[in-house]
């Protein structure tokens, strides 16, 4: 079968990053074998049309929220709402379980499944408070030798005159600061929207996993399409010009394993979802279970420290 | 909900284009190019702060002859193959020649008022200073030049955000500046960072608001979303310093606002202060 038009843009990419040197994280973790495993996974990657289907999944309204899951994976939950500062922001949610019968420090954005709950929780876009949570929390982790698990969906930090005014850049920057420097094992998993800043503060993390039909972007493909089509309705062409689905973000490094989803989506079965979920959270803990805090703080630093392409 | 922009990027230009660069916006004085360059491009009528050059930035802080440029070899890649309106390499190759620049960041050793420091100073003319591959590490390799030779590092930032043509890698590049700041820290070394007209999105977001020091100079645009885009979400009359160094400055988000003339002397006494004992 002769390769198909995506299939020879794909060749030509890798061919480009083949002649490129990564930055130093790629090459101590080799970076050929790295791009050969790319190029494996040609056939594996999404196309156009499938990349939009995932912006549409990941953003279904049906899909399973961190709750969701919180309730399927944690026993004797205990949700913390306090930032001890302002106020108790619901886009962002903090609290202790156990998962396995051991302790665990869970933070995670939080949409609103009705009309008044979306609003009250502002669709899962936190404020400064919201941030401030979850570094009360994974302050607290760390104090007790907790790990950190972070459920990552949100289409963004939440751009008011309020959030601005008390530092929501400031509030994104510490929080992965804190991040950086905690001494116990941190996952992250993003569960939908993965939306730019407001994503990455809670997902500097040792492993970085990623549900099949989520995304992860540095702005959304309207925002993209606004600024450099300069027309949102191109979004579709900003989304498959980024690509922000999981295939994708494995192969530049950004995250390490894609989890599996049930057919169709998460929300088709969200009791399947929350398990394959929970096996994939298990086994990353599992594998950071023993090393020296230290150990775990340097190789956090450097995995982040090492991302990048250039020439 | 699918509307919302709330990216790291943001569309804020530095200023409404005045009819000649070298017209002041808010009083429309005049100037010829030694002027402002005498004048370290701040209007000598009402106080204006005219957006700033790296070199003349390096050259205005630096003791004379004391810079020492680092990283010169870094170029941007095109890792995505990112095609918008036009290619990102083309954007890019026009960007170089506009401006005499490899990227949006400028690194080295400098000394200021005999003090060494290490120096990372953006450039908003470049891509309007926007952070990918190649500003996250300059800017980690500045973290690590200054750790290495035990002295502080002095950022002064100008920038729209993360790089949209370099996708999700440019959002790395937010833990990554963190990354390094945070081994910074641990090295013992200040960072002081100096926020220009403007700083928002990413570069707001990570490295900027996390120095030991945090100065902005005086109107500054320090606002992480920008006004265009909470104005359009909340519909609301936003105050006329709205996400300004004034306005941070009375929130208690930075540490004190600096006018241009001022910030060499100033950098010179948090080196001093800085300085361990002997
Ligand atoms: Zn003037």
């Amino acid at each position: 079968m002769p390769p198909t038009e995506h299939e020879l843009r794909l060749r030509e990419r890798l061919g480009r990053l083949r002649n490129l040197p990564l930055l130093g994280g790629a090459r101590i973790s080799g970076e050929l074998e790295r791009l050969q495993r790319q190029i494996e996974r040609i056939g594996e990657e999404a196309t156009d049309e499938e990349i939009w289907r995932k912006v549409e999944l990941a953003r279904d309204e049906d899909r399973p929220y961190t709750l969701d899951y919180v309730e399927r994976l944690f026993d004797d939950w205990f949700e913390l709402h306090g930032d001890r500062a302002l106020g108790d922001d619901g886009a962002m949610i903090a609290g202790l379980g156990k998962l396995d019968g051991r302790t665990v420090v869970l933070v995670g954005q939080q949409k609103g499944r009705d009309v008044h709950e979306r609003a009250s929780r502002r669709f899962g876009m936190p404020n400064p408070e919201g941030y401030r949570k979850a570094w009360h929390a994974m302050e607290l982790a760390d104090r007790h030798g907790f790990p950190v698990v972070t459920l990552v969906d949100t289409p963004g930090a939440y751009p008011g005159v309020f959030a601005e005014q008390h530092g929501q850049g400031a509030a994104i920057a510490r929080s992965q600061s804190i991040m950086a420097r905690l001494k116990v094992p941190i996952v992250a998993c993003v569960i939908g929207e993965g939306g730019s800043g407001g994503a990455i503060a809670i997902a500097l993390a040792d492993r970085v996993l990623m549900q099949e039909n989520a995304i992860y972007s540095v702005i959304s493909p309207e925002g993209c399409a606004a600024i450099l089509w300069r027309d949102a309705g191109q979004k579709k062409k900003a989304a498959a010009a980024f690509r922000p689905d999981a295939v994708h973000c494995r192969e530049l490094g950004v995250i390490d394993e894609v989890v599996s989803e049930p057919v169709g989506g998460a929300h088709i079965d969200p009791d399947l979802a929350a398990r394959l979920l929970g096996q994939a959270l298990r086994e990353s803990l599992a594998e950071l279970d023993g090393i020296p805090g230290d150990d775990l703080r340097r190789r956090r630093r450097a995995r982040f420290r090492s991302l990048g392409v250039f020439a | 909900m699918a509307k919302i922009d709330v990216s790291v990027e943001t569309n804020d230009q530095p200023t409404p284009p005045p009819s000649h660069p070298n017209t002041c916006p808010s009083c429309h004085s005049h100037y010829r190019d030694d002027e402002l360059e005498k004048s370290q491009w701040v209007c000598e009528q009402c106080g204006h702060h005219f957006p700033m050059r790296a070199r003349a930035r390096i050259a205005s802080l630096a003791d004379p002859g004391s810079f020492a440029e680092e990283a010169t070899e870094l170029h941007s890649a095109d890792p995505l193959g990112f095609f918008d309106l036009r290619p990102y390499t083309e954007r890019l190759a026009q960007a170089e020649m506009e401006t005499g620049l490899a990227d949006a960041m400028v690194i080295g050793r400098a000394a200021i008022e005999k003090r060494q420091c290490e120096l990372a100073v953006m450039d908003f003319a470049f891509m309007g200073g926007s952070m990918g591959s190649v500003v996250g590490e300059k800017f980690s390799r500045a973290c690590d030049s200054a750790a290495e030779a035990k002295m502080p590092l002095v950022a002064v930032t100008s920038s729209g955000g993360a790089r949209m043509q370099e996708g999700i890698l440019a959002l790395m590049q937010l833990p990554k500046t963190v990354a390094a700041v945070e081994d910074l820290h641990d090295s013992g070394q200040a960072l002081l960072c100096v926020m220009a007209h403007p700083t928002t999105g990413g570069v707001l977001a990570s490295f900027a608001t996390l120095g030991d020091i945090v100065l902005a100079e005086p109107n500054a645009l320090m606002s992480f979303a920008g006004p265009r885009v909470v104005q359009e979400i909340t519909k609301e009359k936003l105050p006329d310093d709205f996400g300004r160094a004034e306005q941070n400055l009375r929130y208690g988000q930075i540490d004190a606002i600096v006018p241009r003339p001022e910030l060499r002397p100033t950098l010179s006494r948090l080196l001093r202060l800085f300085d361990a004992p002997n």
